[in-house]
């Protein structure tokens, strides 16, 4: 833990402040129409002003008891007013007055970052990409920065954790207070991302996200990285304000593409139609991310050379041609085919899915 | 009961009757009481000799006219008379053939009530079986449905004859329309012949159940194909009367379950324990009852709810992660075989025939006898039946099969009790194979047809 990590009264104060009024932003965020910058941007008078109940709780606010709250939730504070405060946040109009940072406040990219992005309601295919991507670009030292909801967000984290031990620790951010895994089942990855990068949040320990939360999340997620990379989105995900903020930014906007028939990916694709960069694999990004610098890829290379056979079946694996059925025309072709897989799954090439259809790991 | 005795020609005795139904704790319920009753009471008014109705079982209904009609059980009557020492059984002339199964027992195969009494009465011979049921009369077998019929699917046989050969539960995993319910009930057709003694349980469980119309002995292993709204009662058995269930009637054949994430929760539960034991005990207040439900399970289900399963599937993670929590409910984990069944293509319905079933039924009923010389007073008919103990005693799988399984498990790609499943149809394999160990080549053969249970979504 960094020794000059601290927090200022103020800053504390104002935190305080925002998570006592988080009602009342609300209904003015709302009133807003989803521009969290206009109401956490103003100064801590006015935010009072939205619920003045709260004026004697600002002017009691005890610094030493938020301090204590935090040490005792096992989180470092640091405030916006620290020079180890995250210089990318300055960018923002409503930079977080503290970051709550539960892991390591080294763990805060400082350079090129990542923001791996998209639907809680993804399919298979995107899950997959945003694994690969958070394998990839982890494994390339390039640290992958997301909000560890459902679906693409976890798939990304739980990817960059497979690429461990590496330089390039993982970030995420929550809505909520940083101690506590939201949603609940993301327990196991929580405690992980602790242990190897950060878990970050702009409010205080104990908190629970309202709904203007998760908006606010996504301007740090997009203000932390580099590039925000939107991994299957639907026309109206959050994962496109995400970018928006980017975009507001001056950072880059890229996205995965999808089939065109699929709703999932329709927000993906309307990004791409717009100027987005596309993104096909890590190599895209690294691209974008380094230029000609880029750190190589590491290809999953085989482990020992496969013979013609195993060749051929995985080639059909990867073009989608994964049953039995698919891969052989008779008996013996069966029971060559059936041997062929397991190996090649021994091997770490392909996955045996749900009802026996194998995918190529990547 | 009184028209039937005096349409017969006989007088009803015009006074109180009455008649104990012994022993008291049996609830007695069904029309085969009607000509025991009736001979019962001729013989008390003297119209009949008591001793001619002596050593003597008698079951039937009676129709207005005295005439016999046809009855369900008669196989079992015949049974349960044999094993009380019973000499003489008779039952409805429809019915002698059937009960004529039981060896130590003379069958009487009767028309009506007045033939009984003629016949028990000495006044006239016991007709001949042929005479009463010529054999022609025996229901024409229609050809079985053959695996010869099937095309486009060879790729799968391997998969559906290793269930077959170890008894496995089979799970035929695929979109609608590409042929799980043909492959499914063509499985019969490549289980070994039924022995006589299965025949004959095969046949007292449907003659109960009253699904045999009474020509003799089931041959064909029973093929039971239950619709998804079936109740649990339904399938594993029940009632104020005890019935059998579906997976009693499946005895020593196969059930086939249909869309599998259809059934109600509650009937896959109930079934769980009959698949596992081979039995059901269905307790009521009077009585326990046990019926027999040997059978292999073959299950088939859509991939995922859209039906495609592959690159066309439109399903999002969690519709796809809710449908497996349905499959992978209790059964699944009974069931050792998975196989991917997909839509033909238009060249493997023109160019494969696949062969026919009594050529796959030859190696099915090979492997068979190895495993019969391996569990010899073990209490075990089938690699798939073998308990975890006998897993490792007896699969004789060599180092380095043991050492892929071992590789896998530590890489999460198996859990410890798909270990064993999968030793369980390597050992099939092998016996299929002719081998007496298992090495490296069987397990990768039982890998690539294992059952998985649905997998966390993003795994953290």
């Amino acid at each position: 833990m960094t020794a000059c990590a601290a927090a200022c009264d103020e800053c504390l104060r104002r935190t305080d402040l925002i998570a006592a009024v988080a009602g009342s932003i609300d209904v003015a965020w709302r009133e807003k129409r989803g521009r969290t910058s206009r109401v956490l941007a103003r100064p801590d008078a006015e935010l009072i002003a939205l619920d003045p109940s709260t004026a004697a709780r600002y002017e009691r606010f005890d610094a030493g008891r938020a301090r204590a709250r935090i040490a005792d939730a096992g989180l470092t504070a640091v405030c916006r007013c620290e020079p180890v405060y995250p210089e990318q946040l300055r960018e923002l109009p409503d930079p977080p007055a503290v970051l709550h940072i539960a892991g390591s406040l080294a763990a805060m990219p400082a350079g090129e970052a990542a923001a791996i992005v998209g639907a809680r309601r993804a399919t298979p295919y995107g899950l997959e990409v945003s694994r690969s991507l958070g394998r990839g670009l982890t494994a390339a030292g390039l640290p992958v920065v997301s909000g560890m909801a459902l679906g693409i967000d976890s798939a990304a984290h739980a990817g960059a954790l497979e690429a461990l031990p590496v330089a390039a620790a993982p970030v995420a951010v929550l809505a909520g207070g940083a101690e506590a895994a939201y949603p609940a089942r993301m327990r196991r990855l929580h405690t992980r991302l602790i242990e190897a990068g950060a878990v970050v949040s702009e409010m205080p320990p104990g908190f629970t996200a309202h709904r203007w939360c998760f908006p606010a999340r996504n301007r740090i997620i997009a203000a932390l990285s580099t590039i925000t990379i939107v991994v299957e989105a639907a026309t109206k995900s959050g994962s496109l304000i995400t970018a928006d903020l980017a975009m507001d930014l001056g950072r880059v906007v890229a996205a995965v593409p999808g089939p065109v028939t699929s709703r999932y990916s329709a927000g993906a694709n309307e990004l791409l139609h717009a100027g987005a960069a596309v993104i096909r694999g890590p190599r895209d990004v690294l691209d974008l991310a380094f230029g000609a610098d880029a750190p190589a890829v590491a290809e999953p290379a085989p482990l020992v050379p496969l013979d013609p056979a195993q060749r051929r079946v995985l080639d059909a694996v990867e073009r989608g041609q994964g049953t039995l059925a698919e891969l052989a025309r008779t008996m013996d072709e069966s029971r060559a085919a059936s041997r062929t897989l397991s190996e090649l799954e021994l091997l770490g090439l392909v996955r045996r899915g749900f009802g026996g259809r194998y995918v190529r790991c990547s | 009961m009184r028209s039937a005795i005096t349409n017969s020609g006989f007088e009803f005795p015009q006074k109180r009757i009455t008649i104990n139904l012994a022993p008291a704790y049996l609830r007695k319920i069904g029309p085969g009481f009607d000509l025991p009753l009736a001979m019962a009471i001729l013989a008390a008014s003297g119209q009949v000799e008591a001793e001619a109705i002596a050593d003597c079982a008698l079951a039937g209904e009676l129709s207005l006219t005295g005439e016999l009609r046809a009855m369900r059980g008669a196989l079992a009557v015949a049974q349960g008379a044999a094993a009380h020492g019973i000499g003489r059984v008779v039952v409805p002339a429809s019915r002698a053939r059937e009960a004529a199964l039981v060896e130590g027992v003379q069958v009487i195969g009767v028309l009506a009530l007045h033939d009984a009494v003629d016949i028990l009465a000495g006044r006239r011979e016991v007709p001949p079986l042929a005479e009463l049921v010529p054999e022609a009369e025996a229901p024409a077998v229609l050809d079985p449905p053959d695996l010869a019929d099937v095309r486009g699917h060879d790729a799968l046989l391997p998969a559906i004859v290793v269930a077959a050969a170890g008894g496995h539960n089979l799970f035929l995993h695929g979109p609608p329309g590409t042929g799980k319910t043909m492959l499914a009930r063509r499985i019969p057709s490549i289980l070994p012949p039924l022995s006589r003694a299965e025949a004959i349980e095969v046949t007292r469980i449907h003659s109960i159940a009253g699904l045999h119309s009474g020509g003799g002995l089931v041959e064909t292993r029973p093929f039971r194909a239950p619709h998804h709204t079936i109740s649990p009662a339904g399938l594993v058995g029940g009632g104020p009367v005890p019935a059998p269930g579906e997976v009693t009637l499946a005895h020593h054949g196969v059930l086939f379950l249909d869309e599998l994430s259809e059934f109600a929760r509650s009937s896959l539960e109930a079934l769980r324990q009959p698949i596992e034991d081979g039995r059901v005990v269905i307790v009521r207040s009077q009585r326990v009852m046990l019926f027999p439900t040997r059978c292999m399970l073959v299950a088939a289900s859509n991939p995922c709810p859209c039906g495609f399963g592959d690159h066309r599937c439109h399903c999002s993670a969690a519709d796809l992660s809710r449908h497996q929590r349905r499959l992978s409910g209790p059964l699944l984990d009974r069931i050792d075989v998975t196989v991917a069944v997909g839509r033909p293509s238009a060249q493997a319905l023109r160019d494969q025939r696949a062969p026919a079933s009594a050529v796959l039924r030859e190696h099915v009923v090979a492997a068979r006898e190895r495993q019969t010389r391996r569990f010899a007073g073990l209490g075990v008919a089938c690699n798939a039946q073998m308990t975890p103990r006998m897993v490792r005693e007896l699969v004789g799988a060599t180092p380095s099969a043991l050492r892929l399984l071992y590789e896998l498990h530590d890489r999460d790609g198996l859990s410890a009790r798909g270990h064993h499943r999968v030793l369980r149809v390597a050992r099939t394999a092998a016996d299929l194979e002719g081998s007496d160990v298992v090495g490296p080549e069987h397990v990768t053969a039982a890998l690539a047809h294992r059952t998985d249970a649905a997998p966390n979504q993003t795994a953290a």
